[in-house]
Formats: structure tokens, C-alpha cells, sequence
């Protein structure tokens, strides 16, 4: 069993768990957190992307005991102080979500992708977005109002 | 997956320890390979040595003009950074299109060198620049390291520290990407390095990454796109697989050649 | 009205969505709860000649080891297809029989064998792997057009040479003659490629069984949880419908593939009883590829006649459909009945002949995925216009014009009555849209970049509203296609709509919502749409075929036109006034050209309060109505892709593509472009990216998405969406249904696009930059003589 403290959306969290435990699990079985979705098993539909210690990952391939000491931000974290986060409402706005499985990744990629390109001064074009999106699968959409969402939000965030 | 001990060492002597007191235990760098491996059963290490976080084994320096690149640095850290930017962009770029955005800021330098996958683009790249893989017992040259398919020299043990890289005279990449997967269907790193051109190609060889003396002649000639038209590229011990047969992964060895060269 | 049918409306469900509150199958955890792994066939054939669980049994954390024999001593029924088609000898379907946990013999690779219940999912999964399994391997056949081989390995003792059924439609004789007397004839072999359905969210399934109550709950990723119920109890002798509660909570897409009840529902629910626990299954993605039910896979010779004008004189058409190793809930009618009636396509063709022969083969089951059918028969039909109006050198939009249907009703010679469309119209859309006109400056453009720029057309039309059930019925259907509704109007005027549709990512809860508010002219946050749990809701026929607005709305307008004849009776009463002279809007009962008004809540508070009703009236508020649609609907449009194609590599990107559909009445614009959307994306995905392939031996070759291509972000373009709106003149609304168009439409636009653009007709999809490679290197000397 492995000790595993974390920070979880501003919370100190501390579980043992199974040192196979990954993070996607600790977060969905042991914290309840299941807003964190897992799509498929070979790292590819990013269906649960959050953030660790300020950059996007898939949950899916980390060990929880591999984010110990680590800040973890989950889509339950995202809104603060029950105001949604930009990308929520511009998601929400734009129609980029049917199902919303994949959204919560999405969501969690989206926020990544336009804080790193807004920290380096790149622009954030379309062709950007699209290519950002590489690591997040969505079958209902077609894209467009993803796109679209993160287009808006860049421009709010 | 099945059970396995989690460590975290605190020094690259201490995960040398454990490793060489397991001798089923694998070296966790990034695992954006080995997690989903382990995940589908089809690894089953009896310990984990997470590296990640050992003081000094992941960043980048340009001391003396050579780039060394501490093995767990990750693929979204050697793309963003300012001396592999300036010394080796072609290196950036690569590492700038290794996987997704997440997967680049797991995923290691050093995990993929020592996984050697088959379809991976860093061993095209440290193969073509004529790097060093640097361990805690040595230092290998990167002819004498790749040994086939997921097969290097690293022997039992032993744990990569670093990359070291001499900047090319000039140097590019091109891959031509899985539509499913998205690794390296063909990935070919053409560079113009103190020791000659030198031409590496992924995704392809049925052994794993290899050097193409045919284009690493014509390029020597002539370093210019059109100089790869004249090369005969074999079919010849090229993977084939539902993606795509050996002969157009020989014909798209030859595309990638004259856009790396173009993009050098 | 800007909430109301018409209105741009933001959705309702989607806060929890975003905020990651959502409710998903695998979110919930049951008390008690144990998970189930199953033990699958690595074989694609064998049979099974012995099980030793010991050791699985044996280990840590296992409650139980379970397998096919004990599933048949509990009379747990067989796996049916509820759609009995019949062949052209007169002979009926011949269903193999299908346990869910195989007894004898297993049929393909990932069949399930055994079942492991323990106490995590990880000691579930190591258990599962400890089941020894004795096989006898037998030879696999995997490919329709190999099944009917003399001397093809045999999967079903009851179906010789492995058909299933061999059906026909149309007048062979008319049809022959036709193309026989024909000017030009064009002939294609045509695949149609087997695709996986992929849903985000995989299957799951959380079965509880109350021994107190002797009462099953199932909580399960369904589009249809009444069916599932009827089919549990009916058919596979679960528990009876009574004692069995369906849930199906937020679900992560369907796109047809889980319209099915599966195997591990049935088992989970069984295993609950036998070991007096919850009982969770929660499929990854491989074992969503391994048994998810798969869509298309048809090998087709199409025929085509043309007389001197270019109008079509007759179409034979002679298709094989891989069903798979079982025959799945409604796999029979896909093929058939959802297939061959729309052979028509949009064009006034006087003879047709389809030739339909089913096979089993040693592979998952195939069943509808998003078009089903409809996306088969479109392809065929508009690849053929295409590639006619190149053999003859005409115009591709010029042909279509020539033969399509311009008055309504069109009587098809394939069952289908078409009631209303204006082709021509959606066609016009179409082509100033996606600027035909500046096409070839584009195209002169790209290939000064290296480019070969292609276009391409579809004309696509399908039936949606599926279905009337006494239609139906009469084709062999085994349920009846009605839909039912329920409006509850509380004593404080807020309203439920209890509706047996099920929302998996349409918008239900916000499009169901603005007809409502529409009506009374009440914000849609007063409205609150309640679906997809057999407790709540009386009954219903679910999601899919496009039918939730078509049938499914209107069942709620007729339960809506139910409490408003009752509201009018109410509001008389009170107001003294005569029905005829009251007015329903803005949340009000108003007496026209008086001051004299009921707040809508005053309504509801008198129907409730029931001091002063009309004498006789029932207190309460509440109405439900069943409603059976008249005939099909039948959404038709105009699609057309742009694409450029790299030479050197034999990349395609579509650069530009349009769609101008006729969907008829829109509810929330907002939300069937995002339907629209993702149907032309998935459609894309079948064109370039997407194929199941089969290893000769019947293993699954893209098991993951390693080695499935996902259509992502960049594969796809910008969409333009127009609408060209006739209204369905047999439903309240209007509606047509929109769901599946892009699916259907965006195919064979994308071929003929890419085709335009490399010079050659023969390209089978999905057009992988290898496969285009190799049709540009089939076609250099074409290309180089021109």
C-alpha cells in the first residue's frame, strides 16, 4: 500500500491505497471525484485530463502514488466560488458538449492549452486548437463548438 | 494490472539499488507507455523506480555548447526550451510532436530512449544527431546503442541520466504520423553533424530505428530536398502492418527525407 | 418567443455536465457492491470443452465463479433479434441460438464464456484470468463475401452455409429489363466498411437484487431502458417486468450501440441474485471493441440504367450484410427494411431490385449504428450518380436535377412514400453555400501548392420517425414503434414531461423544454423534462432512427393538447367566458379583448385545489398520450465536400464541407447543427479514417484505438449548415428528425470528392493516405495523358 497526500482542488487529501492505483481511480473510488471520466485504456480519448501541479495530464496514466506531494486540479475545482470558470461558460455558450463525456477533459485541456500559449504569447489559432486536441476524443460534436468554446474562452481568459 | 511496488527514490544511486535488487523491477519515467502497458496485463514489473523526481534529472544545459538533457526532462520541456530551441531546433520540434499536450508533460526523454519503441521519434533523433546516452555507469554512443525493437544496450541496471547532444550544423524532422495512434508511421531526422550527414529513420524498420546509408550519401553530395529523389529506398526489412505495407512505408521515407531536409 | 420552437435556446443539462456532476453509470456505487469481469473466448471459433474456475475461486477477494451451464439451469432465456424477416422462398430467419455466457461453443473472439464476481475490479480481472477454459479450436469465417463459400466453417447449426436469410424487394424482372434496354449502365462494387460505434462512455451496468422485495434494479447504459426492461423479462426470464426497475442515468452516446441489451446486463442482473450483492460491470475500451455491437460491413454489386437523357431506367442492386456471429436485437431489419426502401435515394426511378442475402460470421455482432441502413443505401446510390455522370460526361449536380422526385406524395417502387421534400431547393442551398462557382480558381490554387482539390456530392435522403407500428408489424417488427408522453402540470404551474424518449446527448431536457414553453408560453426553467427510469416513466420505445422529435415530441403535443382542453374547460369555468373566446400566452388563460386573465399558476392551483371546477371534471392536472406516427419521415438534403489531396503521401484533408438539409420544423437551430455536426464528422470518419479489421483467423485487429482511427479535431473542418425547411405534413410539429443526416450524407460526398480529385472511380473507403496513394499510383497514366 502506498501513503498518498495531495492536494485535490485546494483540499488535503492523505488515503492509502494500492500502489497500482491510478489516479484517475483515487480520484473517481477513493475521493469520489467522478467528474474525472476514463474513456479508454491506452492514453488516447483524454476523457480524464486534469491538471497536476499546474499542467494537464491524463489520469488515466499516472499512479497515485506518482502525484504524491503534487496540487491536483479536477473539473470539480474548476469553478470558484460557485462562478464557472471562463471555458465552462464559454462551453455552455458555444454548444460544446452533447453527451458530456468527453467534456470534462475537454474542458480540463482547453483551460491548459490557453494559459501555456497565453504564457508564451503565442496566438491560439484554429489550427492550434485543433492540433491541442490531438489527446482528447469526442464522437458527438464533430469539434466545431469545441473549437469554437476555446476560441471563446481564449478570448475571456 | 497486476500488483507491483511503488518506489521513489531520492538519488539515481538509491534507484539503482533497487533496481538491482529486483530483478523484475523497470524504471517509471514518464509511463505514458509502460502504465498502459502494465494496464492491459502485458507487463507485470514487481517494482516501480519513479526517477521523475530525483534532483537533477530533468532539465536542460548548453555548458561548453553542447546540450545535455537530464532523462526525465519532458517532451513539452525540451520543446520549450530556449537552448534546444537555439542549438537544435529540429530536436524542439520533434519533441514538440511526440503524443498529445498531456502526454508531453508526463512523457520523458529518457523513458522513450531506453523503451526504444519502434514507432517512437526520440531515437530517430538521437541516432541522426549522433548523441550520447549518458547512464549512471557510462556513457554509450548512439550507433552502439540501439539494438532493435525495443531492444538497447542498457544492461541490467543500468539507468539513463542524460542525453548530450552536439548541435548540428543543421538538422530536421518529418514525421508522417498513424491516423489511429499517431505515433511515427515513418519519422526521418536528417542532420548535418560534425561526423557527416546522418540519416535516421522511425515507425519503419521491422528492427526498430535505423541509419540510411543510401540517403545519408546522396545528402552528403547534395544536402538540398531534391537530392533524395535519386535514392532507391528498399522495402526490404520495413515493416507491414493494417496501417500500411513495407513499400509505402519505403516510398514514405523518401517524402519525409526531402521534408525534413526542407524543414532543416 | 425567444425559449420557444425556433429559439437558439443554451442547453439546460449542460451545468452538471460542465461542472462534472453529471451522473454516469460507472458513477454510481451501490452499497455492497461486488464487480464482474468476464471470461472471454480468445478464439474466434471453438468449442468449449471444459471449465476449471478452482484456482479463480480459490483467490483472494472472489465471491463467485459462474458460467453458461447454471445460466440455463436458472432458465435464463436466450439472446433474441426481435425483427423477423422473411426470405424470398417464404422461409423464416434462421436465429442461432445466443446464451449469454456461452454453454457449447463460442462464436467469436471475446465471446463470454464465465463470469467472475469479487470484491474490486482488479481481483475480478486476475480471477478472470485464473478460469482455465479448454477449447477445441475450429476454423473461422470472418468476411461476407467469403460466408457463403461451399465448405465456409459453419457458425449456426440451424443456418446451412451460414444464411441467415436471402430477401428481396422490388420487381427483378421489370428491373433486369430495364437495364437491359438502357442506354448507359453503370456498375460498381461497392463495400461498405465495418465500423465500431464508439460511444466516449463504454457500456456499464449496476444490477441489484432485493431478496426482501424480490425486486431487480438495473442501472444500465441504454438508450431505450423500457426495452431493455421488456426484453430482461419477456425474453431472457430475468425477473418480471413488474419486480425489474431500469435505469438508464446520464449516458455517455449511444449512436445505436446500446439500443441492445447485451450479455453482461443479463449476467450482472443474474449474478446479483446468486450472490446477494450489487453486481457492477464496467467495459474498457478494448472490451468495448471485442463486443460492442458493430455497424455497416455490406459487400454490394450495384447496377444502374440510363436512358439517352440521363434519366435513370432501373437500379439492381445485390448486397451481402455480415450480421456477425449472433443475430442482435434488430440487426435483421437493417439490412432490409432500413436499407433497401431507400434505395431511391432522392431520384424518380420507376424500377428497383434489391437482392439482400444476411451471413452469420465468426465476428461481433452487427447491429444498427447511427443511419443503419440508411447510410448503406445512400452510399451506393450516390457513388453510382457520380460516377454515372462521369461515364457519360455530365454535370454530377446536372444528373441528380434530371432525376430527382419534385412532387409529393412519391410512391417509391420500395415501399417508402415519400410525403414532402423540395430536393432542388436543398440542392440550390447546397451549391451557393459551399461556392461551387469559385471552385475551380480553388482548385488551380491548390495545385500550385501541390494539391489535387476535388468536390464532391451527396444527396441523401432517409426515414426517420421509425416507426408506424402497425407497418412495422406487418415487416415483421416485434414491438410496436408508438412513443408515449406524459404532462404533469403541478399545483404551482410548473410542469414535468415524463417522455419515454431518451436523451444521450441530444438536448432533450432543453429542445422537449421549448415545446412546452412554446405552448403556454411559460420560461422553459418552469419545465422539467423527466426520462430514462422505468419507475417514473410508464413505458416508452426510446432513442434512435432519429425519432425523438418526430415521435417522441409528438406524443408530448398530444398530451399537451390534453391539459390544454382541460385548462380551457377550467379557465371558462372561472372566468365565465366562453373556450372559444380564450387565448393561451405569455403563462396566461386570457379572455380575448378583456382584462380578465388566469395567471397560469392559478390554473394549476384550481385544478389541484379543486373548489371550482366545472361539474363532473376530475381534480388534477395531469395528461399522457401515446402517439403512433402515420408514416416515416424523411429528412433529405444536399451535401458537398471539398478536399485536397497530397500526392506525395496520399494525405486527404476535407478543407470545406456543406451540408443543406431539410430536417422540416427546427425546435433549437443551436442544437440540430450540433447534430449535423457530429453526424458529418462520424461520417467523415467512415470515409478516411475508421474500418474493424479481422485477422483471417477472426481476431480483432484494431482493438484499441492504437490501432481505430478516431476522427479528432484535426481531421475535421468548419462545417457550413443550412436549412431548407418543408414541414412533415403528418406530425403536430412538423418534425423530420436530424439526428442521423451527417452520417448518412457525408460519406460518399467525401469519396467522390477524393475521386474527383485523384481521376479515378474506383476507391473504397476508408480512404487511408495508403489507399489513395495506391489509386493516384493505379491512375498516373490517366493523370499523365490528360
Amino acid at each position: 500500500m502506498a501513503q498518498v497526500s495531495m492536494t485535490v482542488n485546494g483540499k488535503a487529501v492523505k488515503r492509502s491505497v494500492p500502489d497500482t492505483t491510478l489516479l484517475s481511480e483515487f480520484l473517481r473510488e477513493h475521493l469520489r471525484l467522478t467528474g474525472t471520466h476514463v474513456g479508454c485504456d491506452t492514453s488516447q480519448c483524454g476523457a480524464c485530463v486534469v491538471h497536476v501541479d499546474g499542467r494537464a495530464v491524463k489520469s488515466c496514466t499516472m499512479l497515485a502514488a506518482g502525484a504524491d506531494g503534487a496540487s491536483v486540479v479536477t473539473i470539480e475545482g474548476l469553478a470558484k466560488d460557485g462562478a464557472l470558470h471562463p471555458m465552462q461558460t464559454a462551453f455552455n455558450d458555444n454548444h460544446g458538449l452533447q453527451c458530456g463525456f468527453c467534456t470534462p477533459g475537454m474542458i480540463m485541456s482547453g483551460v491548459d492549452m490557453v494559459a501555456r500559449y497565453k504564457a508564451e504569447g503565442r496566438e491560439l489559432t484554429e489550427a492550434a486548437i485543433r492540433h491541442e486536441l490531438e489527446g482528447n476524443i469526442c464522437r458527438c460534436t464533430g469539434y466545431h463548438n469545441i473549437v469554437k468554446s476555446i476560441q471563446d474562452a481564449a478570448a475571456r481568459m | 494490472m497486476y500488483a507491483t511496488t511503488y518506489h521513489r527514490p531520492g538519488s539515481v544511486a538509491e534507484a539503482a539499488t533497487l533496481i538491482g535488487a529486483n530483478p523484475e523491477a523497470k524504471v517509471l519515467a514518464g509511463g505514458q507507455t509502460l502504465l498502459p502497458t502494465m494496464k492491459q496485463h502485458l507487463a507485470a514489473p514487481s517494482d516501480l523506480v519513479d526517477i521523475r523526481r530525483i534532483p537533477g534529472m530533468a532539465g536542460v544545459s548548453a555548458a561548453g555548447g553542447v546540450l545535455t538533457i537530464g532523462a526525465a526532462t519532458a517532451h513539452a520541456d525540451v520543446a520549450r526550451n530556449a537552448d534546444v530551441l537555439r542549438h537544435a531546433p529540429a530536436l524542439a520540434c520533434l519533441a514538440a510532436g511526440i503524443g498529445d499536450p498531456a502526454v508531453r508533460h508526463m512523457g520523458t526523454i529518457g523513458g522513450s530512449v531506453a523503451n526504444n519503441d519502434p514507432a517512437a521519434d526520440y531515437p530517430s533523433a538521437v541516432l541522426a544527431l549522433n548523441a550520447t546516452v549518458v547512464t549512471n555507469r557510462r556513457e554509450i554512443a548512439a550507433d552502439a546503442y540501439f539494438k532493435g525493437m525495443f531492444t538497447t544496450a542498457l544492461e541490467e541496471g543500468e539507468i539513463i541520466t542524460a542525453i548530450r547532444v552536439t548541435p548540428p550544423k543543421r538538422a530536421g524532422y518529418a514525421k508522417f504520423a498513424n491516423p489511429a495512434s499517431r505515433y511515427a508511421l515513418v519519422g526521418v531526422f536528417v542532420a548535418e553533424t560534425a561526423s557527416g550527414v546522418r540519416v535516421a529513420v522511425t515507425g519503419a524498420g521491422a528492427n526498430g530505428v535505423f541509419r540510411h546509408k543510401g540517403l545519408e550519401a546522396a545528402l552528403a553530395a547534395s544536402f538540398t530536398p531534391e537530392a533524395v529523389d535519386g535514392v532507391k529506398i528498399s522495402a526490404e526489412g520495413l515493416l507491414s502492418d493494417i496501417h500500411a505495407a513495407a513499400d509505402y512505408r519505403a516510398h514514405l521515407i523518401g517524402v519525409m527525407a526531402r521534408r525534413a531536409v526542407a524543414a532543416a | 418567443m425567444s425559449e420557444g420552437i425556433g429559439a437558439r435556446v443554451k442547453r439546460k443539462e449542460d451545468k452538471r455536465f460542465i461542472t462534472g456532476k453529471g451522473r454516469y453509470t460507472d458513477d454510481i456505487r451501490m452499497e455492497n457492491q461486488a464487480y464482474a469481469a468476464f471470461v472471454r473466448s480468445p478464439h474466434a471459433h471453438a468449442r468449449v470443452t471444459g471449465i476449471d474456475r478452482a484456482a479463480a475461486e480459490a483467490m483472494e477477494g472472489v465471491i463467485a465463479v459462474l458460467t453458461g451451464p447454471e445460466l440455463v439451469a436458472d432458465k435464463i432465456g436466450n439472446l433474441i433479434c426481435g425483427w423477423a424477416i422473411t426470405s424470398k422462398d417464404g422461409s423464416g430467419m434462421k436465429m442461432g441460438p445466443w446464451s449469454a455466457l456461452a454453454t457449447d461453443k463460442v462464436r467469436y473472439a471475446g465471446d463470454a464464456v464465465a463470469v467472475v464476481i469479487a470484491e474490486t475490479p482488479a481481483a475480478a480481472r486476475l480471477a478472470a484470468e485464473a478460469v482455465a477454459v479448454d477449447y477445441a479450436e475450429l476454423p473461422a469465417v470472418v468476411f461476407a463475401d467469403r460466408a457463403l463459400d461451399p465448405g465456409a466453417p459453419q457458425v449456426h447449426d440451424v443456418a446451412p452455409g451460414n444464411l441467415i436469410y436471402d430477401w428481396e424487394i422490388g420487381d427483378a424482372g421489370a428491373t433486369d429489363a430495364a437495364i437491359a434496354g438502357a442506354h448507359h449502365v453503370t456498375r460498381m462494387e461497392i463495400t461498405n466498411n465495418r465500423l465500431s460505434p464508439n460511444p466516449m462512455e463504454p457500456r456499464s451496468a449496476v444490477a441489484t437484487f432485493d431478496e426482501a422485495e424480490d425486486h431487480y434494479t438495473l442501472y444500465t447504459t441504454s438508450q431505450n431502458p423500457h426495452v431493455a426492461r421488456l426484453v430482461l423479462s419477456a425474453f431472457y426470464n430475468v425477473a418480471p417486468e413488474h419486480k425489474l426497475r431500469v435505469i438508464a442515468p446520464d449516458v455517455g452516446g449511444g449512436f445505436g450501440s446500446k439500443i441492445y441489451i447485451y450479455p453482461e446486463e443479463i449476467v450482472c442482473l443474474w449474478a446479483s441474485m446468486k450472490t446477494k450483492r450489487s453486481v457492477k460491470w464496467t467495459a474498457d475500451r478494448s472490451e468495448a471493441f471485442l463486443t460492442d455491437a458493430h455497424g455497416r460491413d455490406h459487400v454490394s454489386t450495384a447496377t444502374m440504367g440510363f436512358d439517352k437523357s440521363g434519366r435513370i431506367t432501373g437500379f439492381k442492386v445485390e448486397t451481402i450484410a455480415n450480421l456477425g456471429a449472433y443475430m442482435s436485437l434488430f440487426s435483421s431489419c437493417v439490412p432490409t427494411y432500413l436499407y433497401a426502401t431507400l434505395l431511391s435515394g432522392q431520384y424518380d426511378i420507376a424500377n428497383i431490385h434489391a437482392n439482400v442475402k444476411a451471413v452469420y460470421t465468426n465476428t461481433v455482432p452487427v447491429d444498427a449504428y447511427r443511419g443503419a441502413g440508411r447510410p448503406e443505401a445512400c452510399y451506393l446510390i450516390e457513388r453510382m450518380m457520380e460516377t454515372a455522370a462521369r461515364e457519360m460526361g455530365m454535370n454530377p449536380a446536372d444528373l441528380r436535377r434530371k432525376n430527382f422526385i419534385t412532387s409529393f406524395p412519391h410512391q417509391t417502387p420500395v415501399i417508402m412514400a415519400y410525403d414532402a421534400g423540395d430536393f432542388d431547393g436543398n440542392l440550390d442551398k447546397a451549391l451557393k453555400a459551399a461556392d461551387v462557382a469559385g471552385f475551380p480558381a480553388r482548385k488551380a490554387e491548390a495545385a500550385r501548392r501541390g494539391k489535387l482539390r476535388g468536390i464532391g456530392y451527396s444527396c441523401y435522403i432517409e426515414a426517420c420517425g421509425i416507426a408506424p407500428s402497425a407497418a412495422v408489424g406487418s415487416l415483421g417488427a416485434g414491438v410496436g414503434l408508438w412513443e408515449s408522453a406524459e404532462v404533469r402540470v403541478n399545483p404551482v404551474g410548473t410542469i414535468e414531461v415524463l417522455t419515454g424518449s431518451h436523451s444521450h446527448g441530444q438536448g432533450h431536457e432543453t429542445t422537449f423544454a421549448q415545446v412546452v414553453a412554446d405552448r403556454f408560453g411559460l420560461p422553459i426553467g418552469n419545465v422539467q423534462i423527466v426520462h430514462g427510469d422505468t419507475d417514473k416513466v410508464q413505458f416508452g420505445m426510446g432513442t434512435y432512427g432519429s425519432r425523438s422529435g418526430a415521435v417522441g415530441i409528438s406524443a408530448i403535443v398530444k398530451a399537451l393538447d390534453k391539459v390544454e382542453a382541460k385548462v380551457r374547460k377550467i379557465a371558462a369555468h372561472v372566468l365565465e367566458a366562453a373556450e372559444a373566446d380564450l387565448v393561451i400566452e405569455g403563462g396566461a388563460v386570457k379572455v380575448a379583448g378583456t382584462d380578465r386573465q388566469m395567471a397560469w399558476h392559478e390554473v394549476g392551483l384550481a385544478a389541484y385545489t379543486a373548489h371550482n371546477l366545472p361539474a363532473g371534471m376530475e381534480p388534477g392536472l395531469k395528461e399522457g398520450a401515446f402517439y403512433d406516427p402515420v408514416n416515416f419521415t424523411f429528412p433529405a438534403g444536399a451535401y458537398i465536400a471539398e478536399v485536397e489531396v497530397d500526392p506525395a503521401t496520399g494525405v486527404t484533408e476535407v478543407v470545406r464541407f456543406t451540408a443543406a438539409d431539410d430536417f422540416g420544423t427546427i425546435i433549437n437551430p443551436m442544437i440540430v447543427e450540433g447534430q449535423v455536426h457530429g453526424g458529418v464528422a462520424q461520417g467523415i470518419g467512415q470515409a478516411l479514417l475508421e474500418e474493424v479489421v479481422y485477422a483471417d483467423d477472426g481476431q480483432l485487429l484494431t482493438g484499441s484505438y492504437m490501432d481505430y482511427a478516431m476522427p479528432r479535431a484535426d481531421d475535421v473542418p468548419f462545417y457550413t449548415i443550412e436549412h431548407n425547411t418543408t414541414v412533415c405534413p403528418n406530425n403536430p410539429l412538423g418534425l423530420k428528425g436530424c439526428g442521423e443526416a451527417g452520417a448518412i450524407g457525408a460519406p460518399p460526398a467525401v469519396i467522390n470528392a477524393i475521386t474527383d480529385a485523384i481521376g479515378t472511380n474506383d476507391l473504397a473507403m476508408p480512404a487511408t493516405p495508403q489507399r489513395v496513394w495506391r489509386a493516384i499510383q493505379a491512375a498516373r497514366p490517366a493523370i499523365a495523358a490528360e
